[in-house]
């Protein structure tokens, strides 16, 4: 006789401390392992494309700091290139070191958070205080450049807001010299740590082939043994003179991503330093009158910097038409910019990829088969935020 | 870069030449234009052929002109590692139209798909799960069309009274202020810049 056995459906989230934010995930289970998994995804969804088509070029950029909130430059990186391309900009080059400088701590600030929060998940709590010190230390280096630690609308078309002074250049300096060890003291804890291995070793494999098809990039690309970076394979501002190099995985498990990211803080600190020893002096956004806007002195005394002041400030900027597509190696992989322009001071359309999409798209493929208690694991491992998947 | 581009646009226009009805460079990037039936044949080669090797999919990226005959417009954007390029493809199509689901070729299509049927409402043949995925359960329209309002037409709120979370239409208490920056003021056009428009109107 045959028993017969009913599949459990289990609903994660869409509260639930593990899912990284508002992720309802169905999961069919027979006893403790889960047959299939459906990401319900939108709960987020804040229409950020059609509110972009609805405002000039400089209003949209605030946006984007409201997608990937871990990392909140790279994505307006993405834009403003995007937009600097159709207007055929050139960016001074201080603003270049500065945009790759504050693009890194990015890159760092996501890679703490993902690092120790899932460690988290998987039942280490240390790494998580450790490493939230080190991010409030950067947010202020957020802060004291744009004037807020999270929603900085910092890079503007043609260059960034303002300057950063020199104090915070050497403030950053000694950061990145007293972080290396914080992240030795982070793998202290994780790297060989037996319960931490056997919650990540293979769980969750890639292999190369699965990892193209499902469009995954970045980090997650990368553990599987694919080299592309962007940063190397189509070098934007001013990567392509700077050393550093593309850890990657050779197994494409939950481990091997995670030492990808640590490897890549590393790397990270090493372009800063690099950045901070070549800074050069010089402006920080472009000259051209009609898309940047003028020295707060100039206005009290040039009749043309007001007009232009105003018109940008109301009017903006009008850009050529055309279509490009622009895309930049932000923490959780390629963000790209797809923006169409019809000539006017609005964005025709703005496509927006979002690198967690895809790879939260993959999560049925990548746990079916194991146990429920790697679900928050393999989850982990991808590195999602909602605001950017949900856009 | 451009010289690769170049080649591959070669490569595509002698090989599909009876498919491609428009291929262009601008922007460091090539487009090329098909039409809506041609779709899987012309992916399925740009995947498998040695010379173009586009792997990966990264994104569909749906348009909307509510003014041309064809309304809708797809951009496909590929990227193949081997010869680090890209490639976006175009299809234009009119409303009614259903497109056919890259899903076969490319599994990472399927929510991108699902996305573009959410916002603009386009029905793609032979997918496996067209449903909703980025607006509400139940949700009605396809918010990414031109003629979709920005405030939408209903907003929630948690109802004391019912204890439950409840469906209203849309109150403004202001109206949503919808300038117009087409300026009356066209500024100086020098001589030379007027006789150049005289000579465009003509050609046209």
């Amino acid at each position: 006789m045959v028993k017969k056995t009913k599949s459990l459906n289990l609903n994660f989230g869409p509260q639930h401390p593990a899912a990284h934010g508002v992720l309802r995930l169905i999961l069919e289970l027979d006893g403790e392992v889960v047959e299939k998994a459906d990401p319900h995804i939108g709960l987020l969804h804040r229409g950020t494309e059609k509110l972009i088509e609805q405002k000039t070029y400089t209003q949209a950029l605030p946006y984007f700091d409201r997608l990937d909130y871990v990392a909140p430059m790279n994505q307006e990186h993405a834009f403003a290139l995007a937009a600097e391309k159709l207007l055929n900009v050139e960016v001074p080059i201080r603003a270049k070191y500065i945009r790759v400088i504050f693009c890194e701590i990015g890159r760092i600030l996501s890679h703490i958070l993902n690092v120790t929060t899932q460690a988290l998940d998987v039942g280490a709590l240390t790494p998580s205080l450790w490493g939230f010190e080190e991010r409030e230390t950067l947010m202020t280096f957020y802060e004291r450049a744009s004037g807020s630690r999270l929603h900085a609308n910092y890079f503007r078309t043609g260059g960034v807001h303002q300057d950063i002074p020199i104090k915070l250049v050497e403030d950053i300096e000694k950061f990145c010299r007293s972080f290396p060890k914080i992240i030795d003291d982070l793998e202290g804890l994780l790297t060989d740590n037996r319960i931490f291995k056997q919650r990540n070793v293979e769980i969750g494999i890639v292999s190369k082939q699965e990892a193209l098809d499902h469009s995954f990039s970045g980090v997650m690309l990368r553990g599987s043994g694919v080299p592309w970076d962007l940063r190397r394979s189509q070098p934007y501002e001013i990567y392509k003179d700077l050393d550093f190099k593309i850890p990657i995985g050779k197994n494409g498990d939950c481990y091997d991503r995670y030492l990808c990211r640590i490897e890549e803080m590393r790397e990270s600190v090493k372009i800063i330093l690099q950045c901070i020893e070549r800074l050069p002096k010089g402006p920080v956004k472009s000259i051209d009158g009609k898309i940047s806007p003028p020295n707060r002195d100039d206005l009290k005394q040039s009749m043309e910097a007001l007009i232009h002041h105003f018109k940008l400030f109301t009017e903006g900027y009008r850009v050529p038409k055309g279509d490009v597509y622009t895309a930049v190696e932000a923490p959780k992989g390629e963000f790209g910019v797809y923006l169409i322009s019809d000539g006017s001071n609005k964005p025709y359309r703005c496509k927006i990829r979002a690198p967690g999409f895809s790879h939260l798209q993959a999560m049925d493929y990548l746990i079916r088969g194991h146990m429920l208690a790697d679900v928050p694991a393999v989850l982990g491992s991808l590195d999602i935020v909602f605001g950017e998947v949900d856009r | 870069m451009i010289e690769n581009l170049k080649n591959i646009e070669k490569i595509i226009n002698s090989e599909l030449a009876s498919k491609v009805q428009h291929s262009l460079i601008a922007n460091e990037e090539l487009t090329v234009e098909i039409d809506a039936k041609d779709l899987i044949d012309i992916v399925q080669f740009l995947k498998s052929n040695d010379k173009c090797k586009f792997r990966q999919l990264i994104d569909i990226a749906g348009v909307d002109y509510p003014d041309k005959e064809k309304r809708f417009q797809l951009v496909y954007l590929f990227l193949s590692h081997e010869n680090n390029t890209r490639i976006k493809i175009s299809i234009k199509f009119q409303l009614n139209q259903s497109i056919n689901s890259l899903t076969k070729i490319f599994p990472s299509s399927n929510w991108m798909e699902r996305e573009v049927f959410d916002m603009y409402g386009i029905k793609f043949k032979n997918h496996p799960d067209l449903r909703r995925i980025l607006t509400d359960y139940g949700f009605k329209g396809h918010p990414l069309r031109k003629d979709f309002p920005l405030t939408g037409f209903n907003e929630v709120r948690y109802s004391e009274k019912e204890k439950k979370v409840v469906y209203e239409p849309v109150k403004l208490e202001q109206n949503y202020r919808n300038f117009d920056f087409e300026s009356p003021w066209e500024g100086t056009n020098y001589i030379k810049e007027i006789k150049n428009l005289e000579k465009d109107g003509k050609k046209n």
